[in-house]
């Protein structure tokens, strides 16, 4: 009886509140949605007046150029540009494997102890700070890299091989070679997550019908398994991409900041974001201020580009 | 409903930062090469007089554009504006301490102080003319050291720095070539090397190749041990770096004719100056808007200036020589009202 009497009477009184809170609701996602995309066209626009001056200036020239001259105001980026790219091709390559690789073996072999160490292991690495991860490849990875892998092999390459060519460079283990190694060790746990999850979302069905028709563990990764996940793959391939584009702190300690186009794998180079972090602090004069922020624009575009082709991929997923 | 939040919130913050100012307290910014001896002082003085200055080291491009905003007390910068830039904006200018930079080499037997340069032969390496270290040019002047046939690699700092524009200062001031190809800025497009991050980032490539050479502080050469070259100073002395070689040096630089102190050390005449020595400018109003602050923060410097000695020499910072001292002290009375 009473609870018949209080029911029409609580959503009597319910109903108007709830209404005023789900406007309040709304209007709060709404705002948080709209500011959000404030704050990204505001820092694309002010990267673009900032950088103005540089675009202006140098035109073309600055996308094509090497000349890196704060003395005399002259600016082109293509070191930097092309530094970035290779770096995270590089690494990329490196971390594709891997991260595939690990991914694979907790979800299909690991006996079932050893996948929780493994996994949180994997989420340790993603935690490190990476300026820790800059300051490890300096002290450690450097010199290291520099007497077992740079030093032996200037000594076995012939003058003027290929190998002589891709080797070149101070034997001192600051170059784009290890700067794109300490890249893939920071985004392996990205990829090796996502791509874990992935596999995780497989049916079990699936999985096990392509056992039940005596397909072998590679074959059931490689002919189902990884057709099934498809182009979600590629997308989990374009977030580590992203990160390894905007790394900035591990790479400038190693990577030996040279703003020449790299002439091999072990000659220094540096990238957009290396620059901005080295010279930012210390730009006094308007143009070179100018063209920092246009590389800027230019490493945000990069990026958008990137992470708009991983979202189109991941979009995807839906239609399976 | 959003909005009456933001309003809200920014009167909030508006009042924080109010109040925050009414307190008696010393804003500056700027020179990150100051910052350990500047933090050192303004906890000394802190203890001795409650007076807090608050000093942040973002770069001493960062320290001149805050203080042309007007939203510090002070700023702080390793290159010296000239009076003409200075007087546009209403700002004084004196130096506050002395740095030094050292060339450091690793070359295998070779230990600290053992090698000398010239000015003109360091600029030649660093432009890349020089490549191996048994160079004649270098056996001439380092008779009794044995020169390895050893390539050259060139070391600098990548980030821009107070310590790239006062030995690019000095390779200008020593070499024609240098100055009309490179030229002076805190930082170049250099001819030929590899770059590290900051003094630590120098100090470690060069210690991890053989046969380079790298430009880094005073301080953390000592601190680390490294192998310092002497360089020949304009008079023709091969000078070790040491605390009296870099104050003969700040005595006997021009101060007096330099407008607003307006003056790189390097290349100092004087018998026993050290060549490559270098000095952080403090920036301030000459008509401040809030005069009780800018006389907080002269009373801070004047106090630092007299008193500031011991802390400077234990983080291996040179003091001003008194007569210079007297100089900025008569600068300010005249200047800063």
């Amino acid at each position: 009886m009473t609870t018949s009497a209080s029911l029409p009477l609580s959503t009597a009184a319910g109903q108007p509140t709830r209404g005023a809170g789900d406007q309040l609701f709304r209007m709060l996602c709404f705002s948080a949605a709209t500011l959000l995309m404030a704050a990204l066209s505001g820092v694309v626009i002010s990267l673009a007046i900032g950088g103005w001056p540089a675009f202006k200036a140098f035109g073309w020239r600055f996308f094509t150029t090497t000349t890196w001259n704060p003395v005399t105001g002259v600016f082109g980026g293509l070191g930097p540009i092309v530094g970035t790219l290779v770096t995270a091709a590089i690494s990329l390559l490196f971390a594709l494997p891997m991260a595939f690789g690990v991914s694979v073996f907790l979800v299909e072999f690991a006996p079932r102890f050893m996948r929780q160490p493994i996994a949180t292991g994997i989420q340790l690495l993603a935690g490190i700070p990476s300026v820790v991860y800059g300051m490890w490849g300096l002290f450690v990875f450097a010199p290291f890299f520099a007497a077992h892998v740079q030093l032996p092999l200037s000594e076995v390459a012939t003058p003027g091989s290929l190998l002589d060519k891709l080797t070149a460079g101070v034997p001192n283990g600051a170059n784009i070679f290890t700067a794109s190694i300490i890249l893939a060790i920071m985004i392996l746990p990205y990829m090796a997550a996502v791509f874990r999850e992935l596999f995780l979302s497989v049916s079990p069905q699936l999985r096990e019908s392509a056992y039940g028709l005596g397909a072998t563990p590679l074959e059931a990764v490689w002919k189902v398994l990884l057709p099934y996940i498809g182009r979600s793959a590629v997308g989990a391939v374009m977030l580590g991409l992203g990160r390894a584009l905007g790394e900035t702190m591990a790479v400038t300690f190693i990577i030996g900041n040279s703003h020449d186009l790299p002439k091999s794998l072990f000659d220094s180079g540096s990238t957009i974001a290396s620059t901005i972090a080295n010279e930012f602090t210390e730009a006094t004069s308007d143009m070179h201020y100018a063209a920092l922020i246009a590389l800027g624009l230019v490493l945000f575009m990069i990026t958008f580009a990137v992470l708009g082709i991983a979202r189109a991929m991941l979009g995807t997923l839906k239609t399976y | 409903m959003f909005k009456p939040f933001v309003a809200a919130a920014a009167a909030a913050f508006v009042v924080g930062a109010v109040g925050a100012a009414s307190a008696a307290e010393i804003t500056g910014a700027g020179s990150t090469f100051v910052n350990p001896v500047l933090a050192q002082w303004s906890s000394d003085y802190d203890k001795a007089t409650g007076d807090h200055v608050n000093y942040q080291s973002i770069g001493s491009g960062g320290g001149i554009s805050q203080i042309k905003a007007g939203t510090v007390d002070f700023g702080a910068t390793d290159k010296p504006l000239a009076p003409a830039e200075l007087a546009q904006s209403g700002l004084a200018q004196f130096p506050i301490v002395i740095g030094s930079i050292l060339p450091v080499v690793n070359i295998p037997g070779v230990s600290a102080g053992e090698l000398k340069f010239t000015g003109p032969i360091l600029a030649d390496i660093f432009l890349g003319k020089i490549t191996r270290w048994d160079d004649p040019r270098l056996a001439a002047i380092n008779r009794g050291v044995k020169l390895p046939n050893l390539p050259i690699t060139v070391v600098h700092r990548s980030d821009g720095s107070g310590t790239t524009f006062n030995w690019t200062h000095y390779l200008s001031q020593v070499n024609p070539e240098w100055k009309s190809k490179v030229g002076e800025g805190t930082a170049v497009q250099w001819p030929t090397g590899l770059g590290g991050k900051g003094n630590e980032g120098v100090a470690a490539f060069v210690k991890q190749t053989i046969g380079s050479i790298g430009y880094i502080e005073y301080a953390y050469v000592i601190q680390n041990h490294m192998a310092w070259g002497a360089v020949q100073n304009s008079a023709g002395r091969f000078i070790a770096p040491s605390v009296p070689a870099f104050q003969a040096a700040a005595a006997t630089a021009d101060w007096a004719r330099a407008t607003d102190f307006d003056l790189v050390m390097t290349d100092a005449p004087g018998a026993n100056s050290y060549p490559i020595t270098a000095t952080t400018f403090v920036l301030m109003y000459k008509h401040p808007k809030d005069q009780a602050r800018t006389a907080a923060a002269l009373k801070f410097f004047r106090w630092a200036l007299e008193h500031g000695q011991p802390e400077a020499a234990r983080l291996d910072y040179v003091s001003l020589p008194p007569a210079l001292v007297r100089q900025i002290e008569a600068y300010w009375a005249r200047e800063i009202k």
